[in-house]
């Protein structure tokens, strides 16, 4: 039986890599992530781990490496965050497009300038559009369990796509928690060997990565498009699967004590778990307020989102991300735009707060809650508010 | 095998690079490439950096190759081959693929290589990977427009380095990639030009068979961009040559081989003339690139201790 134990979250994540039997581990040293890759590298110098460890010169080349690697057929395994995602960007877009399922960690930190190593969403929002499958964590035990899902959702032949799992820098990466590592041979049961279906070999020889021309660049995108979505169904299967074999369920929005709730906070990774507990404070106090956890942010949850909502008055969303001189934050004006056409929706207020490793703490969130259902009521002058700032 | 080629005078049927391309006529990368193909062999993936030879090769449903090969972008050559590497010797070891001695062959430009992909090729190179790295070096950005890069030649007229009143074209002297290469302490580098197919298939079997990283560096000659006739291309590249502006060398664990015996070189004028982008040098101009195209030259028959290995086979 797999026991329980206190494990840095970064280890853990670097456990569950070595749990999925990765074969290449591409990687470039970055704050929040080096404890993970750090771990990788240990493994592997001890032979506890039989992978190939690549030290590449980059996160540029981190990426074009695991692209190589993926494509002769190996089960290819990387982390990074913030500069680093940025320097991948126009990378991820290619492994994506050219169908190659591998695992990203992302310990979600904050874009430069200034220079910060502190946790934020700026580096998850600004990929967004890569193409990925992007799943947000809000805990160690979240994380361990969704690398090894990962795997099995983007490996999966109805969908061969990366993914990337979110967890938040330093709030998650650097502590230590109570987390139940799965038994290798339960893992083994639970993720097949991965076998692309068409991988670089002499024996077979294809072209991979041809010049796409008007004629045909409109249908491989759109055939991107489709495969993206339908990967929500997988992930759900996958999701499932993993509930019956482990115990633990996931699901691509949470509600937490949502019943009769009137007004509904939405929030993503880390910052949830402090959202629970200032919940648990508000509903105390008789307030009808419920929370909603936000985990898979691609494909994007819509029928689910639309379901959760419907009898709520006020939903108030927190972005721990600025879309400059847009809407609001990213995950709101993205929000607006799923219940727009909704004959009956909440009215939808948007903060933004988190930035660069700013806490926001219960009376934080209750804060938020308390002004959001003001804003609702009287209206702002602003698309959205920004939450603790010293003007 | 890699070692398909054999006999003098004789070059393998064998053509992992197929005919029907769309390169410009009398293009001599395309030869450089047909002639490194066939040196390489069926036994091999090759990764293409974006370039001329990405373009001319698959435009989809095309594909020139009839051995593996991917494409992903241009600065990337040497990391995704890098990852195929890796990921080949990973599988190997763990008994998921057959051990079959497979070569990952990393295909760019001189563009791809010493401007935009040369921290991709120094940590592909340091970290020793079992690949080789040929840079097909036309001498500018090609593909785009016969835009500068940092290997185009000293007072080349360029798209982006326009020869005008206030200028002569390039300002600079090319980048020495080749030393580059050799820096890294990699067990091969040579460099090729396909106006000498067999000294060039020799070096690619070569590199191919060296354990670890080798690098190759191939002037191609590019009358589109030289501005020189289209049946030239092999007379063009002979002269850069003979005239030791591109010097025929390799370089076996650091130690330095001339390829060819010349007693004497050509002017560097016999060279210049033939192509349209040097037309308006001056005669100073061209005094002073001699100048150093022999110092350049004799510096690397020093290296070499004598001045010539194997007698040319053109």
């Amino acid at each position: 039986m797999a026991k329980r134990e206190g494990l840095e979250v970064s280890v853990a994540v670097g456990d569950a890599a070595m749990l999925s039997d990765v074969d290449v581990v591409s990687a470039y040293p970055i704050t929040p992530q080096t404890h993970i890759v750090e771990h990788l590298a240990e493994l592997v110098a001890n032979g506890e781990l039989k992978a190939a460890y690549i030290p590449v010169e980059s996160e540029h080349s981190a990426m074009s490496a695991c692209i190589g690697a993926s494509a002769v057929g190996a089960r290819t395994f990387t982390a990074t965050a913030a500069q680093g995602l940025e320097l991948m960007h126009e990378v991820l877009y290619v492994a994506s497009a050219m169908r190659f399922p591998m695992v990203m960690t992302v310990a979600n930190r904050a874009l430069s300038a200034p220079i910060s190593i502190w946790g934020d969403h700026s580096d998850a929002m600004a990929v967004r559009d890569t193409g990925w499958i992007q799943i947000f964590v809000e805990n160690g035990q979240e994380a361990v369990d969704n690398v090894i899902c990962g795997f099995r959702i983007g490996e999966d032949k109805r969908v061969l796509l990366p993914v990337m799992i979110h967890l938040d820098g330093f709030a998650l990466t650097h502590v230590i928690e109570p987390i139940e590592l799965p038994d290798k041979k339960d893992v083994d049961q639970f993720l097949p060997p991965f076998k692309y279906p068409l991988p670089l070999d002499p024996e077979k020889p294809v072209t991979m990565g041809a010049l796409g021309s008007p004629f045909i660049y409109t249908e491989v995108k759109w055939g991107q498009e489709i495969n993206l979505e339908k990967a929500k169904s997988v992930t759900l299967e996958v999701w499932q699967e993993f509930d019956k074999l482990f115990g633990r369920k996931y699901s691509p929005i949470e509600q937490y004590r949502t019943e009769g709730a009137k007004t509904l906070l939405l929030t993503m990774g880390s910052y949830s778990e402090t959202a629970m507990v200032a919940v648990d404070k508000m509903r105390g106090d008789g307030k009808e307020v419920g929370l909603l956890k936000l985990r898979l942010w691609r494909p994007f949850p819509y029928e689910e989102l639309r379901e959760v909502v419907k009898d709520a008055d006020t939903l108030i969303v927190l972005d721990r991300a600025i879309s400059f001189g847009g809407p609001g934050g990213p995950v709101c004006s993205e929000i607006k735009a799923a219940l727009y056409e909704e004959k009956k929706r909440p009215r939808i207020i948007g903060f933004v707060g988190g930035l660069g490793g700013r806490d926001i703490s219960m009376a934080g969130f209750e804060e938020i809650v308390n002004r959001g259902i003001e804003i609702a009521r009287t209206g702002s002058e602003r698309e959205f508010e920004i939450y603790g700032v010293r003007e | 095998m890699a070692t398909a080629v054999h006999g003098p005078g004789v070059i393998t049927e064998l053509e992992p690079f197929a005919p029907g391309h769309r390169a410009c006529s009398g293009c001599g990368e395309a030869l450089a490439v047909r002639l490194a193909a066939k040196a390489i062999g069926n036994n091999a993936i090759i990764v293409n950096a974006t370039g001329c030879m990405e373009v001319v090769a698959s435009p989809f449903p095309y594909t020139s190759w009839r051995i593996p090969w991917i494409h992903t972008l241009f600065e990337n050559a040497a990391a995704v081959a890098s990852g195929a590497e890796a990921g080949l010797k990973a599988l190997e070891k763990k008994g998921k693929r057959p051990e079959r001695n497979i070569k990952v062959v990393a295909l760019a430009g001189d563009g791809g290589t010493s401007d935009i992909g040369l921290q991709a090729l120094s940590g592909a190179l340091e970290r020793g990977h079992d690949f080789v790295y040929i840079c097909l070096d036309n001498e500018a950005y090609m593909n785009t427009g016969i835009q500068r890069s940092s290997a185009t030649p000293y007072g080349a007229s360029t798209t982006t380095s326009p020869a005008g009143k206030e200028s002569l074209g390039q300002v600079t002297w090319k980048k020495n990639l080749p030393a580059i290469a050799v820096a890294h302490d990699i067990p091969y580098v040579a460099t090729a030009c396909p106006s000498y197919h067999r000294d060039l298939m020799r070096k690619v079997t070569k590199a191919v068979e060296t354990p670890g990283p080798a690098y190759i560096h191939i002037l191609s000659v590019c009358p589109t961009g030289w501005r020189c006739a289209t049946d030239d291309a092999i007379k063009v590249g002979r002269l850069a040559v003979r005239t030791g502006i591109f010097p025929l060398y390799e370089v076996t664990n650091g130690q330095y081989k001339m390829s060819l015996s010349l007693t004497k070189l050509e002017p560097v004028e016999n060279y210049l003339k033939t192509q349209g982008r040097f037309r308006h040098l001056t005669e100073d101009t061209i005094k002073e690139i001699q100048e150093r195209v022999t110092r350049e030259y004799n510096k690397l028959v020093e290296l070499a201790g004598k001045p010539g290995g194997e007698t040319s086979s053109e």
